[in-house]
């Protein structure tokens, strides 16, 4: 799975993206939260910020009770700010 | 809906807007509508900006403003949409966004115009950072621009 970070929250991932293997007992967007924040104080540091963080699948926002695959590409970031 | 014409364009080289404008001009064009961003000089607290940068998620972008302009294109009878988005480092002054939209009534165009960049401001991902005297800040998002969106009721 390819795990891409965008604005501060790459700052605070210190990477713009990642590929991970996705364990067995993650299932959804959820899960995957707790996986990274288990994994690395720097995710416990962006999940605090969880109200603020905006989570897209493929491209498509979601909710954290979103299903996951495998071969997904998830991205988390901060609200958007263009225009 | 049968010819209408829609341009999206996210890039970093500058637009011109009077070519954009006459390129939204069909035959039953009425009306032309549209908005341009532009770099701010200045923070609320005077502070100057010395540029800003935009970074977006490629891909993710595009389909993000193609569901918006559907979305518009579903509400109001309109003829053609144009949105140029730039990004990278942009200075003070320069233009960001381009948002045209033509119909054979004004009230469409006005009306689709304004909630093309309402939406697009609270979802298209795009992300800006200023520099300013020293620093360089990720610009937050305002809840002004959340709220507008109430007006629309979708």
């Amino acid at each position: 799975m390819i795990i891409k970070y965008f604005s501060w929250v790459k700052d605070l991932a210190e990477t713009n993206e990642e590929t991970i293997e996705l364990p067995e007992n993650v299932k959804d967007v959820e899960d995957l939260i707790n996986f990274l924040e288990k994994k690395n104080n720097k995710y416990k540091e962006i999940f605090s910020k969880k109200h603020l963080i905006k989570i897209a699948v493929n491209k498509e926002y979601v909710n954290t009770s979103f299903k996951l695959d495998k071969n997904d590409e998830i991205a988390f970031f901060p609200p958007v700010t263009g225009g | 809906m049968n010819d209408l014409a829609v341009k999206i364009k996210i890039q970093e080289a500058d637009f011109d807007t009077n070519y954009e404008n006459n390129n939204l001009i069909v035959n039953n064009t009425g009306a032309l509508v549209n908005f341009v961003g532009t770099v701010r000089g200045n923070l609320e607290s005077s502070e100057k900006i010395l540029s800003m940068t935009l970074e977006h998620y490629p891909g993710m972008t595009e389909n993000e403003i193609l569901n918006i302009v559907n979305k518009a294109i579903k509400k109001w009878k309109i003829e053609g949409v144009t949105v140029i988005h730039r990004v990278g480092r942009l200075l003070p002054g320069d233009k960001i966004v381009y948002v045209g939209v033509s119909s054979r009534h004004r009230q469409n165009a006005f009306d689709a115009c304004n909630f093309i960049i309402d939406w697009l401001k609270t979802n298209a991902p795009f992300w800006k950072s200023e520099e300013l005297e020293g620093i360089k800040n990720w610009v937050q998002a305002r809840d002004e621009d959340t709220l507008a969106l109430k007006k629309w009721n979708f």
